[in-house]
């Protein structure tokens, strides 16, 4: 019986390959990827795709519910909340940018060089680590804008500042087992050393584990950057963000309730894109959790 | 006309490497420090000029941690102290991390065991053997790419325009092996310390990478240190041969003398290794009571 079985399972399995060999493979990777292309090249050709001016105001067409010309209807100003979804892209993808051109470099210098140099310097820099680590991250970055005023940069600022410590703890962890790496003592021997050898060989290795850790980490900025639009810290009205969009339509959520649903679903839209692209991008390079 | 610029090229590193400079260790101990330092290395000396050493031993006798301690490269907890180390007119005891990284690759450089884990997977080839020219010289990216060419066909890797745009995997472990050595070897050093440079290969290979060794490093005036377990393989290519045993020297003759050797530990391990002759017969294995005697008549003179 069960010889009979085993030669027949591979035979399925081909000619299931076969059905489906035609369309490639759907993967959380590339399905994440098409997520975000389609962010972006909305943010990118958002005054094209938008159908209204997103900043116009029509009173007379206030609240009104989805239709053939307002698709996902209009919010307390008459403005159309499609068109507000588009723009609210922008600012949403230039926050994380900024955010991951600002961490990322300081997450990896400090890991590595914590690293590579141990001993005290280790210490000191891996306790700050932990101290920022154990910041409840919204509520350290609501405090920072509270300080510094609301806007893009001091938004992007304070979610650096809660968000490096993973890319530095990860770094320092892959630095410290590259040191004892025969590439990196054959290195050494050629009298490469110091930031020479920081940053031309152990920085390039960190840096695969680092792309993954910042895609992972991309769906909870978005969700954080949205936080702090919500609670009237980020961008200001009446530029579009999707954060205070919620907000505004969360006062009648009861009886309009798309002007909050249309930019609750597109944060839920992006945050799922970068966690499906991280995910993929960690099955992908990280052989730990590979099939 | 590239074969006349290599030879040119040859004949000007010629000029460069005459030298008489001699690479001098004496009373070199290597120890783990603390309250009972353990001693690794003991009271090694040796003396190396422009030809070419082989240092033998078991496993665990001291060679890797003696070439790494000439390297300046001891791991961590591990110092040494010597009454004399010396490398031309440097004084290896009391040099600074900077001054060791201009000597490292510039005037002695090292061949380690396995090409496949030495070999930075992140970069292509061309750049692994280019960057100790940069770190080392002043030439220019024109200079340095011709000599990276020519420093790949000496080493006898054809197509080197190709091969430098390559990953190391990509390459095989003879390939992998033979861009070790154009690294090591670009800078025209005066002394070559390859480090079982064979042990990942195969037979055939070994013969043929050892054969690109000793030509080398004799075309280049070099001097040579070549560890190795192997006593029989590294004799054909050695001029000299220091035999360690835990940590200690315990013979030192000249290669063509080891078939005589007199010290028994030297003579067990030159007619230990298998071969036609021996077809039938039992292999003489190491009396290591007999070495502990010898140890302690040493001891008491």
């Amino acid at each position: 019986m069960t010889q009979q079985m085993i030669p027949e399972q591979p035979a399925q399995a081909d000619a299931g390959a076969n059905v489906w060999k035609p369309a490639r493979r759907i993967t959380a990777l590339s399905v994440g990827l098409v997520l975000v292309a389609i962010l972006v090249l909305t943010a990118l050709l958002a005054p094209l795709l938008a159908p209204f001016d997103p900043n116009i105001q029509h009173i007379e067409l206030r609240l009104l519910p989805p239709s053939g010309a307002h698709w996902l209807g209009t919010d307390g100003f008459g403005r159309d909340l499609l068109s507000r979804v588009i723009y609210g892209a922008r600012p949403t993808l230039l926050l994380v940018s900024l955010i991951l051109i600002l961490t990322i470099p300081v997450g990896l210098l400090i890991g590595i060089s914590a690293g590579y140099i141990g001993g005290w310097f280790e210490r000191i820099l891996m306790r700050l680590t932990d101290i920022v680590m154990s910041l409840p991250s919204l509520v350290m970055a609501l405090a920072l804008v509270a300080i510094m005023g609301p806007g893009l940069m001091n938004g992007a600022l304070a979610l650096a500042f809660t968000s490096w410590p993973p890319f530095a703890r990860q770094a320092r962890a892959e630095t410290l087992a590259l040191r004892r790496s025969d590439y990196l003592a054959a290195a050494r021997m050629q009298g490469i050393g110091g930031l020479r050898l920081m940053f031309g060989h152990i920085l390039p290795l960190c840096l695969p584990s680092a792309v993954v850790r910042a895609a992972l980490s991309l769906g909870g900025i978005i969700l954080a950057s949205a936080g702090l639009g919500f609670l009237g810290m980020g961008i200001q009205p009446p530029t579009a963000e999707w954060g205070s969009m919620v907000a505004e339509g969360s006062k009648v959520i009861f009886d309009q309730w798309w002007v909050a649903a249309a930019p609750g679903g597109a944060i839920l839209f992006a945050s799922l894109a970068f966690n499906l692209l991280g995910d993929g991008l960690r099955d992908k390079m990280d052989p730990r959790h590979g099939n | 006309m590239a074969t006349d610029a290599q030879t040119l090229h040859q004949q000007h590193n010629h000029l460069k490497t005459q030298h008489t400079d001699r690479l001098t260790a004496k009373d070199l101990t290597i120890y783990l420090p603390g309250e009972r330092p353990l001693e690794l290395v003991k009271s090694l000396s040796f003396n190396v000029g422009q030809e070419r050493v082989a240092l033998v031993g078991e496993s665990g006798s001291g060679k890797s941690l003696t070439a790494r301690a000439l390297m300046g490269l001891l791991p961590h907890p591990c110092k040494l102290r010597a009454s004399e180390l010396t490398l031309g007119d440097n004084d290896l005891t009391t040099l600074k991390e900077r001054e060791w990284s201009r000597l490292r690759g510039n005037r002695v450089s090292m061949v380690m065991q396995d090409p496949k884990h030495a070999l930075n997977p992140t970069q292509k080839i061309g750049k692994q053997v280019e960057e100790p020219l940069r770190l080392h010289t002043r030439l220019g990216r024109k200079e340095r790419q011709e000599k990276v060419a020519d420093m790949l066909n000496a080493v006898g890797l054809p197509n080197p325009a190709f091969l430098q745009q390559q990953y190391p995997h990509q390459l095989s472990g003879g390939m992998g092996q033979r861009v070790m050595l154009a690294i090591a070897l670009i800078n025209d050093p005066q002394w070559l310390i390859a480090d079982e440079p064979t042990s990942a290969l195969d037979f055939d290979m070994r013969e043929q990478v050892l054969g690109l060794i000793e030509r080398l490093v004799e075309q280049r005036n070099m001097g040579l240190i070549l560890i190795s377990h192997d006593l029989q393989q590294v004799a054909h290519h050695c001029e000299r041969v220091l035999v360690m045993y835990k940590g200690e020297l315990l013979d030192e003759l000249p290669a063509d003398q080891l078939a005589q050797a007199t010290h028994p530990y030297t003579h067990t391990l030159w007619s230990c290794r298998p071969s036609k002759f021996t077809h039938g017969e039992r292999l003489p294995v190491l009396d290591r009571a007999l070495l502990a005697s010898l140890k302690k008549e040493t001891r008491h003179d």
